[in-house]
């Protein structure tokens, strides 16, 4: 075959193009702020009327709570008159100098004034004990265990309560009060939580009729009534069932109440753990001639527990939270402090309860928030592991 | 060398490391424990009461109660009611405010946790800043925000704020006005239930058709017909059997109607708020259970989102959801004891705290009251343990 003139031509002409096209930036609908906009807030008739119906309440509750919190709160003044409409002639939002008055009253209480430091000790103490457990890289974390569960107890006993003989005095738990005791009764439920829980767990899973039978009738009693409850017979009854003169004080019956209680919670917790480790391991664990302890300490509880850290963690907000129930029974916790500042007289404004109210608000989700991150991070790792 | 296998006897081991016999000291010994410890109890209960002069026995259930509550749903005399009476207001009441509370979180809950999983940004912020926000502060806290933060804030009763529809609001809780009925009432209700019996009957009919033909039938809109028309009907012919006690500005206070008292409404409102996160985080865990490619077939079979949820995601979620559910709503009815704090006439407020005072019997008061909370739980688990051996069975 040959070719013509004009067929060389028509292959001069490029019409297929021979070198790639250069990326094209993507349709302006689809990147960026608006295509965002589009994509998250306006995609249907019914996603807009959400969006402007959600956006409106921001829009009225954002700006009313900046207002009351920080524009026109009282910063400094002396009495209930620097937070009063008709004493100030303007619109009164937070009353902050009730706050800073009463500040040493909601951490300490009535504690003495000149032992207060022995309070901040055991709080320092308890914060290098809490670092300590929770930094997974931190070293030696066995000793931070017995640091935590064993010598800080007994140490914070001695500082708090107080021992004569080694020139401490005494401070009747009476005067106790404050943010102390709501960390006090929170941190006796957690330290005691933990290992009664993980002993009653064992002993629903046991072997022994006699040690499930009453393992699963405390649980399952502890667990169907209310706190409340447990609390008032820990605070009314208690006092019947034991001699008079080993009577115990009002603050050590609330705790007894709430460590009981959370018991029975951890040990769900504990025992949904223990049922999520594969048979092989006790079987494993048995064929290697290890008695039950031996077992339950090396092979079992390290795998059980790690994988119900969130979950204890779960529990813990719980029981931060429920500690403000010994208000019902009478001690001064926190939010007691609260409640029995803002009645006082001196600071008796329209704003006061709220002000207290929202720092109590603060202070309580502070704890509880910072521990549910916590409860998430270690969810999300733990999780990394089980990925491949 | 000798071959011989000379018969090994079982190497001989202590009794004391015997399994079977420790296992039967450790259960001995622990029932010595537990029995001494009961027998101290009672023992020091004994003397205890004795030297304080306290009666036992349920001897004061028939006593005359002899103090006020505030709010009765079955009649209650101060003077002559006993304090047997007293613990039955207080039981009505939790289960009263229980029950309502267990309504607005369902309501609540759902709508804020399918809200947490939309697709707009705005939303499921706001829900999540509303799950974390309830969900870490505690419920006393909340309640006492609610009653002495809100309610006891509001106006006087002169300067009551006006609702529509004559409802009033002040510190004095919530007064609206009363329906009363003039005979003839009884029949519009017969006839409703009667029209909601027959709805269901329909239903149940729809439902066999269109699994037989596969033809739909407009259930919801026949089914609020058969409730509605007939009463309708009456109500035209024989006249509406209800007038209204409509509350009427006083010189000091508000005449007629009925109200809410603020306690209630405090404890009503904290109480379905903070149950209503929790139960937001139950629906989601449940809807995230749910595979996505059930959504994502039911879409290319066409269905709309909403429909989607309703009939494919929302019934598998269910499964997971329920149990959950249930806990909170038990979580609910216990949390209801809170309101001593607030002074609602519930069981605890009346029964272990007015009644307990009075008579000293400590025992049995509390007692009671946890007995009453361990039935309510106990049948409730029971409830859902068959739920869930109904629900294993239609499982593969």
């Amino acid at each position: 075959m040959t070719m013509s003139e004009g067929d060389l031509a028509v292959t001069e002409l490029h019409f297929v193009r021979q070198t790639p096209l250069g990326p094209q930036p993507a349709p302006s609908s689809l990147t960026g702020p608006t295509a965002w906009l589009r994509e998250n807030l306006l995609s249907t008739p019914f996603n807009i009327a959400l969006t402007i119906i959600i956006a409106l309440l921001l829009v009225w509750a954002i700006p009313e709570l900046v207002k009351f919190l920080f524009i026109d709160a009282v910063w400094t003044g002396a009495d209930r008159n620097a937070c009063l409409e008709t004493v100030q002639h303007r619109e009164i939002g937070a009353c902050w100098p009730f706050v800073w008055e009463r500040l040493p009253y909601f951490i300490y209480g009535s504690y003495p004034l000149d032992q207060r430091w022995r309070v901040e000790i055991f709080f320092v103490m308890l914060a290098i004990g809490v670092f300590w457990l929770l930094r997974l890289d931190a070293p030696r974390r066995d000793l931070g265990g017995l640091y935590f569960f064993i010598i800080l107890p007994v140490c914070s006993y001695i500082l708090l309560h107080g021992w004569a003989l080694i020139g401490l005095p005494v401070v009747d738990t009476v005067l106790w009060g404050g943010a102390m005791v709501t960390i006090v009764v929170a941190s006796v439920g957690i330290v005691v939580s933990l290992p009664l829980g993980i002993l009653l767990a064992l002993g629903r899973r046991s072997q022994m009729p006699t040690v499930r039978l009453f393992s699963t009738i405390f649980i399952e009693f502890v667990r169907g009534v209310p706190l409340i409850t447990v609390l008032f017979m820990a605070s009314v009854m208690l006092p019947l069932f034991v001699s008079e003169a080993y009577s115990p004080d009002k603050l050590l019956r609330a705790l007894i109440g709430i460590a009981l209680f959370a018991s029975a919670y951890m040990a769900e917790v504990v025992r949904a753990g223990l049922q999520a480790i594969p048979k092989g391991q006790f079987e494993g664990a048995m064929a290697v001639g290890l008695g039950y302890w031996q077992m339950m300490r090396l092979i079992i509880l390290p795998q059980a527990l790690k994988i119900t850290v969130p979950n204890i963690v779960n529990t813990y907000i719980g029981l931060f939270k429920d500690t403000t129930l010994v208000f019902i029974v009478g001690l001064f916790d926190f939010l007691h402090a609260i409640e029995v500042s803002r009645i006082d007289p001196k600071w008796a404004t329209p704003v006061t309860s709220t002000t207290g109210y929202a720092v109590a608000a603060i202070f309580y989700l502070m704890f509880c928030y910072s521990m549910s991150r916590y409860a998430k991070a270690m969810e999300a790792r733990l999780g990394k592991g089980d990925r491949r | 060398m000798s071959t011989a296998v000379v018969a090994q006897s079982a190497p001989r081991v202590p009794f004391y490391n015997d399994p079977k016999v420790r296992s039967i000291a450790y259960q001995a010994a622990l029932c010595a424990v537990i029995g001494f410890l009961v027998y101290s109890a009672a023992d020091n209960a004994i003397v205890n009461l004795r030297r304080a002069h306290i009666a036992s026995g349920l001897g004061f259930w028939n006593h005359t109660a002899g103090f006020d509550i505030s709010q009765t749903l079955i009649h209650y005399d101060s003077q002559a009611s006993t304090y047997g009476r007293a613990f039955w207001v207080g039981l009505l009441n939790t289960l009263l405010v229980a029950g309502l509370g267990i309504v607005f979180a369902t309501i609540i809950g759902f709508i804020v946790g399918i809200g947490r999983l939309s697709k707009n940004w705005l939303v499921s912020h706001a829900c999540a800043g509303y799950v974390e926000t309830i969900r870490n502060v505690p419920l006393l806290l909340q309640l006492l925000f609610w009653y002495n933060g809100v309610l006891k804030a509001l106006p006087d009763v002169r300067e009551s704020y006006n609702l529509p529809l004559h409802i009033f609001l002040n510190n004095r809780g919530l007064i609206m006005p009363e329906p009363i009925g003039h005979g003839g009432e009884a029949v519009m209700w017969l006839l409703m239930l009667a029209g909601l019996i027959a709805a269901f009957v329909f239903r149940f009919w729809a439902k066999r058709r269109q699994q037989a033909t596969g033809q739909q039938a407009p259930v919801f809109l026949v089914g609020l017909g058969l409730v509605i028309v007939p009463a309708l009907i009456y109500v035209l012919i024989a006249g509406f059997p209800y007038t209204f006690d409509i509350p009427q500005r006083g010189r000091f206070n508000l005449i007629g109607g009925v109200s809410l008292a603020p306690e209630f409404v405090a404890l009503l409102v904290g109480l379905s708020i903070y149950t209503a996160a929790f139960i937001a985080e139950v629906v989601r865990a449940g809807i995230l259970a749910v595979s996505r490619g059930q959504t994502e077939a039911a879409y290319a079979i066409g269905l709309k989102p909403g429909i989607t949820l309703r009939l494919v995601v929302l019934p598998q979620a269910m499964r997971v959801i329920i149990p959950p559910l249930t806990s909170q709503y038990l979580n609910l009815t216990k949390n209801s004891s809170l309101a001593v704090a607030i002074g609602y006439p519930d069981l605890v407020q009346v029964f272990t705290g007015t009644v307990l005072n009075q008579t000293g019997q400590a025992v049995e008061v509390v007692a009671i009251t946890m007995a009453v909370y361990l039935t309510i739980s106990l049948t409730t688990s029971l409830a859902m343990n068959l739920y869930n051996a109904r629900m294993a069975l239609v499982e593969r």
